[in-house]
């Protein structure tokens, strides 16, 4: 169990850094709580590999520090570190039995015997793995295999912090909510600190208290589900989480007043003066309304989902997204849609203007 | 559909036909002949049945030659193989070190197996080569022209200097091909170096070793040129492998019959040991 600080991280992965572009990460500063769960949520190539491979030890940073429970581990490799660690794919010893594998990390720490037994009991009977314990473990299948990865990872409870790098990428969609309610049960259980990293929004949603998003090597945003839906603080946020993401509008700021498409939008932040380089407005489709007044929009494309429908329209500063319920009437053809000003924000050069 | 029948297709297949029976199948008739006969020139043969067979197996010369064959192969696989793996294990796995190692590793590859023995048999002469001045010279009895045992000791490490290279190679190839998250996961669960070997570096490895060791086996067990510069098969016939006895039988004292069936013996105990070889190896891999 240990609290996980991480302060001003840079990461980088070549001998020299001569611009943005070269750092993996870019000063990452976090507090994560003692059995906390965290995820880490970002697209492929932002980072959050790299900075999960910082927290466990298997890489140096660049510059920085890591701490677990005020006590500087930057140094320490991931076995003084006391952390397990689960990968994308599935990593298991081929020559060994199933029962071996899950065996191997309390044998390597001079386990007992009896100890270890009961151990590898527990965990095999939490992933349905006890009929296979004997068999080889190079002779199953894909999330066979990836339950033996989770399984050696899971087997030492006593750990200071869990960590999940995609863990359950390879494994098959419905043994995915499977499992992930597994895990999710389990850190109830054993409440140890846990950091998932992910890029699908529903896995880092449903497992963590919360998330962390990251882009280009930084954080840019860490908040609940909910916040992270309803005031996204960068435009990624907006972009990347939710089906469809935000709308993101480009828009002229006046005299304190935000213009858009020719129309006076009314925002959830206010802004007096634009030394921006460029500005948008950022609303969910679920946020905007037909209505007989406001913007004027064209309809173009209309497909249901079943439960809701989305609808693509066009107008004179872009293209709008709208989600309503399946049930509502659309208009067709012209008509005008206005925007739920609590939730409509105003970013400067991506981030929002506080 | 239907599949259509087209007899044309055995045309593309002759070309190839025609070439195996040249390079193969044909010259080793040409020796399953000769073994069942005596032959006294100007193509005159009698029929012999099996008698160079049972005369071959029953020999003692043919006892002592495929001895120091199975010695000479044990020794040097015992020899090449850990050595190759280990030399492949402190390889560089990136920078300026890569090319390096590697073209150094290919160099004893390259060079053509009489001049490997051209090569040696200056560098272990004791009055001017370098290993055999040297060696005497800080104390050693060292005459490989005369003494067995430093005969055998120079065409070992001629051996394992020409070969354990390719070892290396397939080793190392074996190495790089294992994803770092294999590494990553060991650390993590705590596992020691040997740890890692044993259970990671050498399964994976298990299919170049295999051929490793197949090709070290034939290639070993087939040596002829680089010991008959070396040594001649001497001193006497100590180091008179199968190849150099075959060789002496047939065109040394024109035993063509009793020759050609130390051939088909000899190709038989390779493809036996090659066989029983690789089904072992590949036992396992079929059953999981």
């Amino acid at each position: 169990m240990a609290k996980v600080t991480l302060k001003n991280l840079s990461h980088s992965y070549l001998e020299k850094q001569n611009n943005n572009a070269d750092w993996a990460l870019r000063d990452i500063s976090i507090d994560w709580k003692d059995s906390g769960a965290y995820a880490l949520l970002g697209p492929s190539g932002c980072g959050k590999t790299t900075l999960l491979n910082i927290v466990s030890g298997l890489l140096k940073p660049t510059k920085g520090n890591v701490l677990f429970d005020d006590k500087d581990v930057t140094t320490l490799n991931p076995v003084e570190r006391d952390i397990a660690q689960i990968f994308q794919f599935p990593v298991i010893y081929d020559t060994m039995s199933v029962y071996d594998n899950l065996a191997f990390p309390l044998k390597n720490r001079g386990l007992s015997d009896g100890e270890i037994a009961s151990k590898v009991k527990e965990i095999a009977e939490m992933l349905e793995l006890t009929s296979t314990l004997k068999n080889r473990a190079s002779g199953l299948t894909a999330d066979g295999k990836q339950k033996i990865s989770l399984g050696r990872g899971l087997v030492r409870s006593d750990v200071n912090v869990i960590m999940f790098d995609e863990p359950l990428t390879v494994i098959d969609p419905h043994l995915k909510w499977v499992l992930r309610s597994k895990l999710k049960e389990l850190h109830q259980k054993i409440n140890r600190t846990m950091i998932y990293v992910t890029h699908d929004q529903t896995e880092a949603l449903t497992f963590a208290d919360q998330v962390v998003v990251m882009h280009e090597g930084q954080i840019v945003q860490t908040g609940t589900p909910v916040e992270l839906f309803e005031k996204p603080k960068h435009t990624f946020v907006g972009h990347f989480i939710g089906s469809p993401g935000m709308n993101i509008l480009p828009c002229e700021i006046k005299n304190g007043e935000v213009n858009f498409g020719g129309q006076k939008i009314s925002s959830h932040n206010a802004i007096k003066k634009s030394n921006f380089s460029k500005t948008q407005i950022g609303i969910r489709p679920e946020f905007i309304n037909f209505s007989k007044e406001g913007i004027p929009v064209k309809i173009k494309r209309v497909s249901n989902t079943g439960r809701h429908k989305i609808i693509d329209t066009e107008c004179t500063g872009g293209n709008i997204k709208i989600l309503s319920n399946a049930s509502t009437e659309i208009p067709s053809g012209s008509t005008h849609v206005t925007f739920n000003k609590k939730f409509t924000y105003i970013y400067g050069d991506n981030w929002i203007i506080e | 559909m239907n599949k259509t029948i087209n007899q044309k297709a055995w045309l593309f297949v002759i070309p190839v036909f025609v070439l195996v029976a040249f390079n193969a199948a044909i010259p080793l008739m040409t020796v399953v002949n000769y073994s069942f006969q005596e032959t006294f020139g100007n193509n005159v043969f009698a029929w012999e049945g099996t008698r160079w067979f049972k005369q071959i197996l029953l020999s003692e010369r043919f006892h002592a030659a495929l001895g120091r064959q199975i010695a000479f192969t044990f020794i040097i696989l015992l020899i090449q193989i850990p050595l190759g793996i280990g030399i492949a294990l402190t390889m560089p796995k990136k920078g300026w070190g890569v090319p390096v190692c590697l073209i150094l590793m290919s160099m004893p590859l390259l060079i053509p197996w009489n001049v490997v023995g051209a090569m040696w048999n200056i560098f272990a002469l004791p009055d001017i080569g370098f290993l055999g001045y040297t060696l005497n010279a800080i104390g050693f009895d060292y005459n490989f022209t005369q003494q067995p045992g430093d005969a055998w000791f120079t065409t070992i490490l001629m051996d394992v200097w020409h070969w354990t290279s390719l070892v290396v190679l397939l080793s190392y190839a074996g190495l790089n091909s294992i994803q770092p998250a294999y590494y990553q996961a060991a650390e993590i669960d705590g596992a020691s170096r040997w740890a890692i070997f044993r259970y990671i570096e050498l399964p994976k490895m298990k299919k170049v070793l295999t051929l490793a060791i197949l090709l070290r086996f034939m290639d070993s067990f087939m040596i002829y040129t680089e010991p008959f510069v070396l040594t001649g098969g001497g001193p006497g016939n100590t180091t008179a492998f199968l190849s150099i006895d075959l060789v002496k039988m047939a065109l040394g004292q024109f035993d063509l019959g009793p020759a050609a069936a130390m051939s088909l013996i000899y190709f038989f105990i390779v493809l036996l040991v090659c066989w029983v070889f690789y089904n072992l190896m590949m036992k396992n891999e079929a059953r999981s």
